[in-house]
Parts: C-alpha cells; sequence; structure tokens
C-alpha cells in the first residue's frame, strides 16, 4: 500500500505495509499483505508478521482462527459498487471478534466513508484521484443513524430517552 | 402519518446537503459519471430519453395535504405541470433539469420528504396496503411496521450496494392489497392461533425478466424480530447474490440456485446470531410509532346509509370507486387517475392541490397513493360523499373504473423511460378509447390490465389478468399479451400467478382489436356475471387463443407443441 491511509478518527496515519496482490509463492517478508489463499498456506511460523485481504468472495470465517494474532486485516473492494466487503467486515468485527486494524482497499471513494467507518473498517487507501481535503468530513456526513451496526451497535430506538423524561 | 422527530429531520436535511455537494462535484468535473450514478440513483435521480427524471420516495403511500401541495409546487416550478404516480406509490418527475435536483430536495426536507433510495441497488421504498388502517378486513396495521422498517433500511450501512435492487412489501389484511408474493422480501402480518402477532415471510418474489411467485421461508416470525430476519436475509443476499450478470442478480436467481430450503436455512443459521440483539424492537418503540397511526377523531351517530337522491352518474361512482371503512358512516374514496386520454397515474399539480384541499375538507389531511396509481381519500364522511363527489367531478377525477377494464396500470414506458423497447401510454389510450361504453365496462367487470415497455416489468404485466408486454423486433415495436397473471388482491380472487403468454406478438394497432377478441371470448363462456380472471382460471387460455389467432393457428400451434 505504502504512503498514508485515513483513519477512522479522521487522521491520516503512515502505511509501511506492503500489498502483495498476485503472490509468487515466494517467502513472505514481515509487512507483506497476502492474499487470503497465500497467507492460508503458510505454516504458522511465517505468518508472523504477515498480514491477509480477503477479495469480495472470500469467506471471513477462513480468517476467524487467526484474528488474535493478526494486526490488520484488508478488504479489498475491485470495484465500489460490489457491496460484499461491508458484510465482510461487519462479520469480521461481530462474530469473528476482530479488533485489529481493519482496512478497506482498492476503489475506495470518499462517498462510502460513512457506510464503511459504520461497519468496522478502522482505516482507508482511499483511490489515488480521491480529494484528501474532503475525507476526514466524509465521515461524518450523518449526525446520527437509525440502524445498529459495528460503530454504533445500538439502533436509534434504543439510545432514545424516554418520553417525558427531563432533557 | 407518521410525524418526524429531530433525527428524522436531520438525516432528511444531512442527506439533501450531502446530494447537493455530490452534483456540485459532479457539475465541476471532479466526481465522474461512473462514481456519481449509483449517488444520483440512491436519490431518484435517473437520466432518461428527454431529461433526468425524479423519483421521489412516499413511504407506503401515504401524504399528508402539506406533501401534496408541495408536490404541486414542484410539478409547477421545475417539471411541466404534471407528475406521475407509480405501482411503487411513489411519484416521477419527468422533466427536471438536473441543475435543480439539489434545490427539489432541499424542497421535500421541508415537508418531511426525500428520495432517499428510491432507485439503486439498495433497499427501496416499503410499499403496503392503500387501505390500512381503515380496512375491515384488516388483522395488524402495517403502517407502524412499515415506518420502522422504512427507518431501518434508510442508509443502513451493510446493504446499499446491493447485488440488485431490493424491494419489500407488507400487509396485513385478509385480502393482499399489496402483492406481498411479488418482493424481494414479503411481509403478512398475521397472528399466530394464541394471538401473537408475527409475520409470514416470503422471498425471492419478483416480476422483470424471471418473473417468480416468493417462497415461505418462515411460516411464523415473532413480530418483534423482523428487522433481525430481513437482515439475516439481506445479509446472505449481499454475500452470495450473482453480481456478474445483472438478469441474475435478484434474490429469486439466487434463492432458485440453492434451493428454497437450502436458503432457509442460510438465513435461519445467520438469524440465530442475531435474534434477541440490539435489533429486536422494544414495544415502546413500536408504540411510539404506532401513536402516529392512532385512528383520527371520527364523528359518531353518522348514517351509514348513502342516499343518491337518484342520480345515477354518482350511483354508478359509489359502486366502483367508494370503498368499505372500518368506521361506522365512512368511506374510502378512489380519485381515478384513469380517464380516458390521460396517461395512467399522471395527475396535474391543479388537481393536487385540489386533491390536497379535499383531504382537509373530506377527511383528516391524509391522502393514499396505490399501487394501481390511483389516490385515495381515507375517510370521506358517508353524508359528504356526495358533495365530494361534485367537486372532483369538475376537477376531472371520478372517472367510475376502478377495477374495470379501462383502470389501466402502465409504466411511462417509451415515451420516457430509456430503458423501455415500446411505448405504453398510446397502447393504454388506444384501449381506453376503444372500451368507453361505461355500461360495457361495468358489464364486463373487474379485470386488471396492466402494460409494461419493458421486461423490467414496471407496469406489472406479468400479475395482470390482462398483460401486455412491450417488445423490439428487428427494431419495430411489438407487444406481447398474458392471460391469467394473478397479485394475490381480491379481484383475482386471492390467487398468486405469473401470466401465460397467449402466442406471437402484435403490432400496436392490433391490440385493441386482441383486447375486444379476449374479452368476446369471455363474455361468450362465462356463467352467471363470472369475472375475466375467473374465466381464464377455469378455462386456461386455449379458448382465447383461439379467439384471437383463429382456430386455424390455434390447431397449428398444438400440432407443434405435440411434435417438440
Amino acid at each position: 500500500m505504502s504512503g498514508r491511509v485515513l483513519l477512522a478518527g479522521g487522521g491520516w496515519g503512515d502505511d509501511a505495509t506492503r500489498l502483495v496482490r498476485a503472490h509468487d509463492g515466494a517467502p513472505p517478508a514481515v509487512g507483506d499483505v497476502l492474499p487470503l489463499p497465500a497467507f492460508l498456506a503458510l505454516d504458522d511460523e511465517a505468518r508472523v508478521g504477515v498480514s491477509v485481504w480477503l477479495a469480495p468472495a472470500d469467506d471471513p470465517a477462513q480468517v476467524a482462527p487467526f484474528v488474535d494474532r493478526l494486526p490488520l486485516i484488508a478488504v479489498d473492494f475491485p470495484s465500489f459498487r460490489d457491496g460484499r466487503g461491508y458484510s465482510t467486515a461487519a462479520l469480521l468485527r461481530t462474530r469473528y471478534g476482530f479488533r485489529g486494524d481493519l482496512r478497506a482497499i482498492g476503489d475506495v471513494l470518499i462517498d462510502q466513508l460513512f457506510y464503511l467507518r459504520r461497519v468496522g473498517f478502522t482505516s482507508f487507501a482511499l483511490r489515488g484521484d480521491q480529494d484528501r481535503r474532503l475525507a476526514a468530513a466524509a465521515l461524518h456526513t450523518f449526525s446520527d443513524v437509525y440502524q445498529g451496526s459495528v460503530d454504533q451497535p445500538l439502533p436509534h430506538f434504543r439510545r432514545r430517552r424516554p418520553a417525558g423524561a427531563p432533557t | 402519518m407518521y410525524r418526524y422527530e429531530p433525527i428524522d429531520q436531520q438525516l432528511v436535511r444531512e442527506r439533501a446537503a450531502q446530494y447537493r455537494d455530490q452534483l456540485s462535484r459532479y457539475l465541476a468535473g471532479t466526481l465522474s459519471e461512473d462514481d456519481f450514478r449509483p449517488l444520483r440513483l440512491q436519490n431518484g435521480l435517473y437520466i432518461q430519453r428527454h431529461a433526468p427524471m425524479l423519483r421521489i420516495a412516499i413511504p407506503y403511500g401515504l401524504l399528508s395535504a402539506a406533501q401534496m401541495r408541495r408536490l404541486a409546487h414542484i410539478a409547477r416550478r421545475w417539471d411541466r405541470g404534471y407528475g406521475h404516480f407509480t405501482t411503487r406509490q411513489n411519484i416521477q418527475f419527468n422533466w427536471i433539469r438536473l441543475e435543480d435536483s439539489a434545490d427539489i430536495l432541499d424542497a421535500l426536507a421541508g415537508v418531511e420528504m426525500h428520495a432517499i433510495q428510491t432507485s439503486g441497488n439498495c433497499v427501496r421504498n416499503i410499499t403496503s396496503d392503500e387501505y390500512a388502517g381503515i380496512a375491515p378486513d384488516e388483522i395488524i396495521d402495517p403502517r407502524p411496521l412499515a415506518e420502522i422498517l422504512r427507518q431501518w433500511s434508510t442508509f443502513h450501512p451493510e446493504f446499499a450496494y446491493l447485488p440488485r435492487k431490493f424491494k419489500i412489501a407488507i400487509s396485513g389484511s385478509g385480502e393482499d392489497r399489496a402483492a406481498t408474493a411479488f418482493h424481494d422480501i414479503g411481509l403478512y402480518a398475521l397472528r399466530a392461533a394464541d394471538g401473537a402477532p408475527g409475520f409470514r415471510v416470503l422471498a425471492g418474489g419478483g416480476m422483470g425478466r424471471t418473473p417468480m411467485v416468493g417462497t415461505v421461508i418462515r411460516e411464523f416470525l415473532p413480530w418483534a424480530e423482523y428487522l433481525n430476519y430481513c437482515e439475516a436475509i439481506l445479509r446472505v443476499y449481499n454475500r452470495h447474490g450473482r453480481r456478474d450478470n445483472i438478469y441474475k442478480a435478484r434474490i429469486k436467481i439466487l434463492l432458485r440456485a440453492l434451493g428454497a430450503a437450502e436458503f432457509a436455512r442460510q438465513v435461519e443459521e445467520e438469524f440465530a446470531h442475531l435474534a434477541g440483539g440490539p435489533g429486536t424492537v422494544p414495544q415502546a418503540e413500536y408504540d411510539r410509532v404506532a401513536a402516529c397511526f392512532a385512528p383520527p377523531p371520527y364523528a359518531t351517530g353518522l348514517d351509514d346509509a348513502i342516499d343518491s337522491g337518484g342520480d345515477k352518474a354518482f350511483s354508478r361512482w359509489v359502486k366502483r370507486n367508494v370503498r368499505a371503512h372500518r368506521a361506522h358512516g365512512y368511506r374510502a374514496v378512489v380519485l381515478s387517475l384513469k380517464p380516458t386520454g390521460v396517461a395512467p397515474g399522471d395527475a396535474t399539480a391543479e388537481q393536487m392541490d385540489r386533491v390536497a384541499d379535499w383531504s382537509e375538507r373530506y377527511g383528516f389531511s391524509e391522502i393514499r397513493v396505490t399501487h394501481e396509481q390511483n389516490l385515495v381519500l381515507p375517510d370521506v364522511r358517508v353524508d359528504q360523499l356526495h358533495a365530494l363527489w361534485q367537486e372532483a367531478r369538475a376537477a376531472g377525477l371520478v372517472t367510475p373504473n376502478i377495477g374495470l377494464l379501462t383502470d389501466i396500470i402502465s409504466c411511462p414506458g417509451g415515451d420516457f423511460c430509456s430503458l423501455a423497447n415500446a411505448k405504453s401510454i398510446p397502447i393504454a389510450q388506444a384501449i381506453q378509447e376503444r372500451f368507453d361504453d361505461l355500461d360495457y365496462l361495468h358489464d364486463l367487470g373487474e379485470i386488471n390490465l396492466n402494460i409494461s415497455g419493458c421486461m423490467n416489468s414496471c407496469g406489472h404485466h406479468h400479475v395482470g389478468h390482462i398483460g401486455i408486454l412491450g417488445v423490439d423486433k428487428d427494431g419495430a415495436e411489438f407487444y406481447q399479451v398474458s392471460l391469467g397473471g394473478a397479485d394475490g388482491s381480491e379481484a383475482g380472487r386471492g390467487r398468486v400467478g405469473v401470466g401465460r403468454i397467449i402466442g406471437p406478438s402484435f403490432a400496436a394497432g392490433e391490440i385493441p382489436a386482441v383486447i375486444e377478441r379476449l374479452i368476446e371470448v369471455c363474455l361468450r363462456e362465462r356463467t352467471d356475471g363470472e369475472r375475466f380472471g375467473d374465466v381464464v382460471a377455469r378455462l386456461g387460455i386455449e379458448p382465447f387463443k383461439r379467439g384471437v389467432y383463429g382456430e386455424r393457428l390455434a390447431r397449428h400451434d398444438a400440432a407443434l407443441t405435440e411434435l417438440t
């Protein structure tokens, strides 16, 4: 990935990882982010310091055994119109207990940042042409939400003050 | 009606501001057409044949007088003085300038309206029964449940980029007036044997290129779990629905590919993780929303009998366009948007203003939009029916044809829509002109005639007793005719099914004569004033084929069928 990534808090972070789009079978280096099949093929020792990225069709259940050891999982959006990555992220967070950095990669645009942040992404490798000055604000397009998701598990109806309660 | 709270108003305002920013970046050239398209679609804006079209959400078909007046204002200021009510209970404006679209969203936000998710591959407007809350056969009022579902689906972060569009309908009466079996999710509210409220859940219904009746995947779901259950269905669909072929991307294709049992198993597995969680709806939330739909202060002690005063035209209108009501001394009035010579579902700004006035004078400031593309004044006093009729007659809204042959459902078709293969509106008008004799129409009785200009089926041709579909034949417009579709409503005696094509398609000019022949067969074969749909159900389509194509052609056809 290299370069700067937007963080869910609105700041920017340095990115020292190396995204391996197509794995040629070479032994991975620390900081590599491998495709899921290549990552699964490694033995435990070789996985140290290595991360994984998931394609839209990949089943997040397959990385469940590793979530406590992985500092980073990336989810790829080959097109921003392919929304499978949103469910992948929600499952990694709510079902498989991943607590590390969850990164959106690929066709990541500022106009989807609000939804991406909500389903649990914590960093965003924006597509090169995106206007970075608009990015931080786009994380907070809406000031409240109706339904629960990863960032706010409680739907609005569970955060509502009882009628007549003091403000 | 649901009344916005601060959060509802705030979100609609923020959405309008978000869209204004996206539009300005698009117009400035910093947001590409490809990147902008899904964004504008999720705000209801299509680029059409002549001009952009804006589709505005009318959640489950309910409008206030103030909202209707705002629609009239939009029609005057930004369109050509009229709008088109759709089969999904929304309204479309066909002559919008792209540059004005952000201003229109602001104007809508001022009256608790929006165009959120009226298009695009996301959860669309929730549709329901136009007689909700007033129908005598109602088991559970679907409106509060539809509103809670609307809020849940609005900006759902996980389901904004689905494989394809996603439509949910909810019905809660004996007669299914929301065609729930033809939706991606159909929620049919009912009570268990012990009286507990819940839903029968259908999935995978739909029209389009591959029409399918939805499959029951849950016989009974406790009502409070319905958001969690919808989430489970949508997650299975979002992850596994096809994205490689737009024509195979709807949930019905996934359901068929997996098999209903396996699909239901995956949904239940997902649901097991969600049931009883934060998405379970608390009774207090239901009560809060339901309070907005409490019955209005109906007058008591009214006479329930309608005095026609011997006026034949008024009596005919009462018979066709006035519906039963739960409150003694009240009726629901259907204002027909299907007079001969007008595109089905079209209303002028003046008509919208008048309807808004009447909803205040003859009701409680509420209007309903029907999926048959008419308007309903839900709470009219019996003793005011005649006064309303006189006013509505002057405005051209009393054609006594509700449920009859000329009450045609039609999409805008090739005159407006860039997807269409063929025109729809001129076909509807030609049929209306041919069958302008009211006595003949009333004698024929109830029949659904639905016209779509292409396989996307916006005109619901699959479920028409007579369905007409525009097809392209080497660049020329032709029309395929099908018979025997049924949407589950009482007009089809609760039957649900997709119509069968009767044979080779016809040129536009032949259609009125074809319809005439179909009706001749019905009138010849029926007994005791049987309805068209019942005759087709009893006899099948063969006698109708013979009536249209002639004995020889029908026999030839049969021979061919035997050979293959």
